[in-house]
């Protein structure tokens, strides 16, 4: 066994609404995992529990082969576990220079200047280094995020929908920066997505969600093509199907 | 025992003035999102016309017992022209400022209208002993208490449950609600929520003023007595949970209460309690008592 | 080197200034520079993104400290007086901040607002402290030197202004570095800074033990000019005075808070002069304009002036 990330038997309600209904599921090493599912599916809740910003109802989270449910997000992080945000988080009246700067800085590394240089020329944001995070377009600010999550001592990636918001045409070549340096920082990358051709086109592996459970898991071929799948998460017409 | 009816009647006594304090800053606040330091101010105001208008009523010889009207004359002036013009004038183009921000442009205008208050009316003490003596004393217990005291919990009882009747029961009351729970969907939806921003600033600032002058023939009327008025409505407010209506009245009976019992029993540490229960409540409920709801943020 | 030099320069001009200035100007020499170092601590915290309105707090603990030494165990040495002012500030700020490091925005405002107030009720209660009349101090020596009279007053300017350029070159070192970048960093996304591994409270909770022991050496140094402390110190109108100058100078530069309070202090003598039933309405309109027309501070103004020169 390989896995970096083990989730054992996940459960999270809110009130009447199961986000989390028994998930149980294990990551390997150096693979880039997509997660799909409609809106409320269970996969930023997912996400959300890994990261230590929800707390499981029960279950185990096995990362590195310790259990970092109780932990808080930043112990979790500290670890090694990144993460970047559907709605980008950065520090917005900064440069984009001082927000790497800083990611850097706390990540530990031992010349955080060069590692900052590093950081800006891997995600192509040279240009912007000294503009305002608040004041980027959407697409760069994607990629700051990412590159502010994806410090020296990241082993897992995180990403939450980053492609969203972003025009139809920039999100191949976003993903096409965001997925070069996860490959070259070595690290393992789980990423929910919505847009079903950049899964196909960066996934080696896709579970589904649906309504806090997995009903799909497997290579994208097999996942996306799934009656399940098409008729719960991609809104196909498929035959039988009560819409 | 014997002690009890005593310190709960003077706790809900000033539990009351407290609460015609509070409400309107915890109003303005849920609507505007401005924690007004210039409540002090028209509170200030209040009872300086009060003292005006009520002195001019008596030195015209007309019936003592219309000295109360002038009371509420006062207030309803002070806040009906005062109110709209701080915030037609000012408070409008600050909007979407940060919160701590808002505080300090109050703060500017409760600096300004402190030495507007000196230039009108002097630097001397103004007395207005006429309305707290002429409805005398009653006895509960085999105790006196000042009637006037029955007046303030009265207006304090009406205030409340017109407030309440205005915000649950009318059809602009339940807009003002929408506005308070999320004010981009009520504009989206149509609200004009610049007419209820004046609106309600407009009635929060004739509670304060309505405080100031009640407050009036029970104490000497000098420069400076909005400044630490304020600090004790922002301790009732942030108490029961800012912006909460509900929060405003139990606050300002806990305080009420607390302080009336500390006076009693240890005088010393009256101011020093007020502050405590504050600080005691928002270590066990950083939030204060009756705090809104707040939405995940990723 | 170029901080060095302007701290080298700054010491020099307010020595010069205690040796040859009239008495009335040391004194208010001396109040200003109090009043700087208590705000210096203020904008430490406010390039966290927070402003406390009961730094009051700080200042009385450090005025009483120094008091007390004096009064109750007749300690009458000017050093050891501020910096036990420091350390009192200090320690009080690192047993509250524990607390006050988990509030944001406008409820760090009025919390520390609120335990500002409960001194203030405790210290005009307290008869042992003379309540609301406060009590004198006397203080003759510094480090056990003695100084003919007329005399201590200009030595404790220059030792007040050592150690207030001191803590200005402290200061000025912590946010040029990392430190600084990480407390704009919690202003701006807390969330941001824990998902990168760092904690916003331990953060927020330095930078507030150094504005507390910063206000606490403020205090005595007041007290020291003065000559006397009582509970306005602590009332939140003295805290509403510091946020005024904070505004006033901005938080870009650690001498603003200086010059901000020079400022104030000059006016004020003139305005308690000329103007006394005006003064509180300049001051609000200032604060207004500066809000309204310059938010970052009359320092923006100066910094201006010299690119464009």
């Amino acid at each position: 066994m390989n896995a970096v990330l083990t989730a054992e038997g996940l459960k999270k309600s809110f009130g009447a609404v199961t986000a989390a209904a028994n998930i149980s599921l294990a990551f390997d090493a150096n693979t880039v995992v997509s997660l799909i599912g409609a809106n409320g599916a269970g996969k930023t809740t997912f996400l959300n529990m890994v990261t230590g910003y929800l707390k499981p109802d029960s279950g185990r989270i096995m990362f590195d082969r310790r259990n970092i449910v109780g932990l808080s997000p930043r112990q979790i992080t500290k670890l090694g576990v990144s993460r970047s945000f559907q709605v980008p988080q950065l520090f917005q009246t900064l440069n984009v220079r001082d927000n790497l700067l800083i990611a850097e800085s706390i990540a530990g590394a031992k010349d955080p200047q060069a590692a900052t240089d590093a950081a800006l020329a891997r995600f192509a944001l040279e240009p912007y280094g000294h503009q305002q995070a608040g004041l980027l377009p959407e697409g760069i600010r994607k990629l700051l995020d990412v590159a502010m999550a994806l410090s020296s001592r990241s082993k897992l990636l995180l990403l939450d929908e980053p492609t969203s918001s972003v025009s139809a045409d920039e999100k191949f070549a976003i993903m096409d920066v965001v997925m070069g340096a996860a490959r070259a920082a070595g690290v393992t990358v789980i990423f929910v997505e919505h847009d079903m051709d950049i899964v196909a086109r960066f996934a080696g592996r896709v579970v589904a969600f649906y309504d806090g459970g997995i009903i799909a898991d497997g290579t994208p071929d097999t996942v996306l093509r799934a009656d399940s799948v098409r008729r719960y998460v991609i809104g196909d017409e498929v035959p039988h199907a009560a819409a | 025992m014997s002690n009890i009816l005593p310190v709960a009647f003077d706790g809900i006594a000033y539990g009351s003035w407290l609460f015609l304090m509070s409400a309107g800053l915890t109003l303005i606040y849920g609507v505007m999102r401005i924690l007004n330091v210039a409540h002090g101010s028209l509170y200030a105001l209040g009872a300086y016309a009060a003292c005006s208008f009520a002195s001019a009523w008596l030195n015209g010889g007309l019936p003592a017992a219309g000295s109360f009207g002038m009371l509420l004359l006062a207030a309803i002036v002070v806040g009906g022209l005062v109110g709209p013009l701080l915030e037609r004038g000012l408070l409008q183009w600050m909007y979407g400022k940060d919160e701590v921000v808002l505080v300090l442009i109050t703060y500017a205008v409760f600096l300004i209208m402190e030495d507007v208050i000196k230039l009108v009316w002097g630097v001397d003490s103004l007395l207005l002993p006429e309305p707290y003596a002429l409805p005398g004393n009653f006895s509960l217990g085999g105790l006196a208490y000042p009637a006037y005291n029955l007046l303030l919990i009265g207006m304090a009882l009406v205030t409340g449950l017109a407030l309440v009747w205005a915000l649950y029961r009318t059809r602009q009351g339940k807009l003002l609600l929408a506005v308070i729970h999320d004010r981009e969907m009520s504009m989206a939806m149509g609200i004009n929520v610049s007419r209820f921003y004046l609106a309600t600033f407009t009635v929060g600032a004739t509670l304060a003023a309505l405080g100031g002058a009640l407050t009036a023939p029970t104490v000497a009327v000098t420069p400076g007595i909005g400044v630490e008025v304020i600090v004790l409505a922002f301790a009732v407010v942030v108490i029961g949970g800012l912006g909460s209506l509900g929060g405003a009245a139990l606050g300002a009976l806990l305080v009420g209460l607390v302080r009336s019992a500390t006076v009693r029993y240890w005088p010393e540490a009256e101011l020093f309690s007020i502050y405590a229960v504050m600080a005691i409540v928002l270590i066990a409920r950083p939030k204060g008592l009756f705090a809104a709801q707040e939405a995940r943020k990723i | 080197m170029k901080a060095l030099a302007a701290a080298a320069v700054a010491l020099a001009l307010l020595i010069a200034l205690a040796l040859l200035a009239p008495q009335w100007l040391v004194f208010m020499a001396m109040l200003a520079l109090a009043k700087g170092v208590v705000v210096l601590g203020l904008v430490v915290l406010m390039r966290t993104g927070l402003v406390s309105f009961g730094q009051g707090l700080y200042f009385g603990i450090g005025a009483y400290a120094a008091a007390l030494l004096s009064h109750q165990w007749h300690i009458a040495d000017a050093a050891v007086m501020l910096l036990a002012a420091a350390a009192a500030g200090g320690l009080i700020a690192a047993l509250l901040g524990l607390l006050l490091a988990r509030y944001r925005d406008i409820f760090f405002a009025m919390l520390s607002l609120a335990l500002s107030m409960i001194l203030y009720g405790l210290l005009v209660k307290s008869a042992a402290l003379g309540s609301t009349d406060g009590f004198n101090l006397h203080a003759r020596t510094f480090f056990g030197m003695a100084f003919a009279s007329g005399m201590e007053r200009r030595v404790f300017l220059i030792a007040g202004s050592a150690c207030a350029v001191v803590a200005a070159l402290m200061v000025h070192r912590l946010l040029g570095r990392h430190w600084g970048r990480l407390a704009s960093a919690v202003r701006d996304n807390e969330l941001r800074v824990s998902y990168l591994g760092a904690s916003p409270y331990r953060v927020v909770y330095v930078n507030y033990l150094i504005a507390g022991a910063l206000a606490g050496f403020g205090g005595a140094l007041a007290a020291l000019a003065v000559g006397h402390v009582d509970p306005e110190t602590t009332y939140w109108t003295t805290s509403g005075e510091f946020v005024f100058i904070a505004i006033l100078g901005g938080t870009q530069s650690i001498i603003a808070p200086f010059v901000a309070a020079a400022i104030f202090e000059a006016l004020r003598t003139i305005a308690s002069q000329y103007a006394p039933n005006v003064w509180q309405m300049s001051l609000g309109l200032a604060m207004l304009a500066i809000i309204m027309f310059q938010p970052a501070g009359l320092w923006s103004l100066a910094e201006r002036w010299r690119r464009s020169a």
